[in-house]
């Protein structure tokens, strides 16, 4: 596990006091002040004791990460309090426990503050009862076309209504009918039949987004959720309304009619769009992968992700793939390229080679290739990428490694500043062997006449560009999704990701050829697994020690940069 | 629990009485066939069976009254499929639009390899739409794997029409109705 030095930070915060509830009979302690959906501490819900407590309470509306709203009524329950003699002091039982009064009204758990000595009942048959009613209510104009919608499978409309709804409906007039498949957006479909006026969208794009653009119009049965007069529902977050869209209102454009939600294997990943390094979900099914999903970690992207990284999927199934290991033009096998490799390396006077990697590798990649490194005394750097960064999660550096490369010593830095060095070496003659991987350095000032005069160029990358072309040796690597690693993203936080998909052909993973040519050369070995080579690297480079593999978890730890 | 076999008796362990017996039956069968006029076999595929009425046959697809394809491409049948003999290729964001109104979804391409099909009728039961039905074809022949794999246009060909309740088409209806209450967006 992760050593105390390696473990989040946290400013010391003051003690909280605990006041005791009890759930369904059960007592336990809870906080009296939690932290809302800003971060700030207000008096717990008791939706919030009831997930302390681990029963659960059907809800539709209230979401962890935005601001209460108490309207969908799926979270009444049922409460007491202990009631107060004249003198203002507990009427206590024959026993000596106070005696609890059980409120006449049931309330919504999610906007309820607990108070102390205060029982909470979710399952008696009045609360049954409400959600029955609340379910019939919400199903009363809902159109039933599930085997049409995308969100079938992960509907909590779905999931409510087997879990506590009545068998059948009692409804015989007509159903109200409201547009269907409205253009929201460019990226959204809103089919307005689906939709239980929860304002979980509403709330998500005004106070998290920023951008206030849905709202609610007319009244009763007839409410309908569109976007402002004249304005589209487009921003860089809207996608994030389609994960909290507790029913199939709001779809994806990208997703819609892909695939059914209960085909897709779920893996846990990372998006590699940009330095943030947003933890994801990747639904994939027979090789080919379909949707992102953002998954929690709270530590770097709260439940939200961005459209331009969630859609940045694409190129991954692309037909152009490079799937073959080319020996100066000539398709060749892994041990035959390796081999052949390995010797040149080995018999390659120092300071006459360079390395460009790239800052979209995994941590363990860049180590080995700083073995490389030092085997060669070679000069290596990385290729800086930059863009518009935002308040909530794009970051301004759209590699999602940087710091993986700094800390492994590939690159100081300032990342590119010995790009020129580099070129200059190879115009003089001093360098004669440069080792590329995953970036197209004729776009980076080494041109193509340059790579010409080089007597050995190794390159391993994914798509096919100028550099590849004049490959003499061309080894084809492994998109983010097809291999398993980490990424250091840009507040030091190192986070691993899993394999979704196979590769493509004969691509491999380059951890995988690295380690084998690092054993080949130096003759180092111990870690032919990615967990050996991440805990190697963690012994071997100053900033990850104490880290392990195993103790990275689900959302990572973090490293001083 | 234990089951105490009874010894055998003399008369069994003599082996010979039950050929005698066995052979007894064999005869009067025999003789039934050559001379009581009864068959118990039939010239297939000259003679064929009468077919009960529950029989499950091979899954096919059918139409609406309308001549309009039933399936929506909720792809249960694929996911209920025990041999996985169904794939269904969903229209994606970009495909073509349903055949039928009202309902904005249709399969691209919808295969059933016959070959896989154990004709089970999961796929029929667990239809929403009532677009796949086990109707009474046993007899599947065909010279390559290949063509044992029926597609959306041979399957449609082969399940024919079958009248239902049409609940797009009842919506779309409903919808029209309702077009001019209580205000336009």
């Amino acid at each position: 596990m992760s050593t105390a030095a390696t473990t989040e930070t946290k400013p010391a915060t003051p003690a909280i006091e605990k006041i005791k509830v009890k759930v369904d009979g059960r007592e336990i302690e809870v906080p009296k002040l939690m932290p809302d959906w800003s971060g700030k501490l207000t008096p717990t819900t008791m939706i919030q004791a009831c997930e302390l407590a681990k029963t659960d309470v059907p809800h539709y509306c209230y979401h962890p990460k935005l601001p209460v709203a108490g309207n969908c009524r799926m979270c009444l329950v049922e409460f007491g309090t202990p009631a107060l003699g004249p003198d203002r002091k507990p009427i206590l039982n024959p026993d000596g426990a106070p005696q609890v009064r059980k409120s006449p009204r049931p309330a919504i758990a999610c906007a309820t503050p607990i108070s102390p000595g205060m029982e909470i009942y979710t399952n008696t048959p009045g609360v049954k009862q409400m959600r029955e009613g609340v379910l019939e209510f919400l199903l009363i104009n809902h159109p039933l076309d599930c085997p049409i919608c995308d969100k079938a499978g992960e509907c909590r409309l779905q999931e409510y209504s087997l879990d506590y709804g009545a068998a059948q409906s009692r409804l015989v007039e007509p159903k109200v009918h409201k547009p269907k498949a409205a253009d929201l957006g460019p990226r959204i479909v809103l089919d307005d039949e689906r939709c239980i006026l929860c304002s979980r969208c509403i709330r998500f794009t005004r106070d998290i987004a920023g951008d206030d653009a849905l709202g609610f119009i007319n009244r009763g049965s007839y409410s309908t959720l569109t976007a402002y007069p004249g304005r589209v529902f487009d921003n860089n977050y809207t996608l994030n309304t389609v994960d909290i869209c507790p029913v199939g209102a709001l779809t994806s454009k990208d997703f819609r009619f892909q695939m059914r939600a209960w085909f897709l294997k779920e893996t846990q990943s990372l998006c590699a769009s940009c330095a943030t390094g947003c933890n994801i979900t990747i639904g994939s099914r027979e090789e080919k992968i379909y949707r992102y999903e953002p998954r929690q970690n709270d530590a770097v992207n709260s439940c939200w992700m961005c459209d331009h990284g969630r859609l940045n999927y694409k190129w991954i199934g692309r037909e152009d793939r490079l799937k073959e290991v080319r020996v100066r033009g000539q398709k060749t096998t892994w041990t035959a390229a390796l081999n052949e490799i390995a010797d040149k390396l080995k018999n390659t006077p120092a300071g006459s080679a360079a390395i460009v990697a790239s800052a979209r590798q995994t941590n363990e990649e860049l180590w080995l290739l700083s073995k490389w490194k030092a085997k060669l005394g070679a000069v290596s750097d990385s290729i800086p990428r930059t863009g518009e960064g935002d308040r909530l999660l794009v970051s301004a550096d759209r590699n999602p490694n940087t710091n993986g490369a700094r800390l492994t010593g590939i690159c100081f830095t300032e990342m590119g500043a010995q790009l020129p060095q580099i070129a200059h070496g190879i115009a003089s003659g001093k360098i004669k062997t440069l080792i590329v991987f995953g970036e197209d350095v004729t776009q980076h000032g080494i041109g193509a006449e340059l790579l010409d005069k080089l007597e050995t160029l190794v390159v391993s990358d994914i798509l096919p560009n100028a550099t590849t072309q004049r490959a003499h040796y061309l080894l084809p690597g492994c998109a983010h999704a097809e291999k398993r690693g980490t990424f250091t993203n840009v507040k030091g936080r190192v986070q691993k990701f899993m394999k979704a998909v196979e590769p493509p052909g004969d691509a491999r993973p380059e951890w995988e050829f690295l380690h084998d040519v690092v054993h080949h050369v130096t003759g180092r070995n111990g870690f032919l697994t990615i967990e050996g080579l991440f805990n190697e690297l963690a012994k071997d480079v100053p900033a990850f020690n104490g880290l392990t593999w195993a103790g990275l978890g689900d959302t990572g730890a973090t490293v001083p940069i | 629990m234990i089951v105490n076999r009874k010894p055998l008796t003399i008369w069994e362990r003599l082996y010979l009485p039950a050929i005698a017996g066995g052979f007894k039956v064999t005869a009067r069968h025999l003789f039934r066939s050559l001379f009581g006029g009864k068959t118990v076999t039939m010239d297939y595929p000259e003679q064929k069976w009468a077919l009960p009425p529950d029989y499950r046959g091979a899954p096919y697809l059918v139409r609406d009254q309308d001549g309009n394809t039933k399936c929506v491409s909720c792809q249960l049948c694929e996911f209920v499929c025990p041999p996985k003999a169904i794939k269904i290729t969903p229209p994606g964001p970009t495909g073509p639009m349903a055949d039928r109104p009202n309902a904005e979804k249709m399969p691209l391409e919808f295969e059933i390899n016959m070959l896989r099909c154990i004709f089970c009728g999961y796929c029929q039961e667990v239809c929403p739409e009532e677009a796949i039905f086990l109707l009474k074809d046993y007899s599947l022949t065909g010279q390559s794997r290949q063509e044992m794999v029926y597609n959306k246009e041979k399957l449609l060909a082969l399940g024919g029409t079958h009248p239902g309740i049409q609940k797009w088409k009842h919506k779309l209806e409903e919808a029209k109705a309702q077009q001019d209450f209580p205000v336009k967006i």
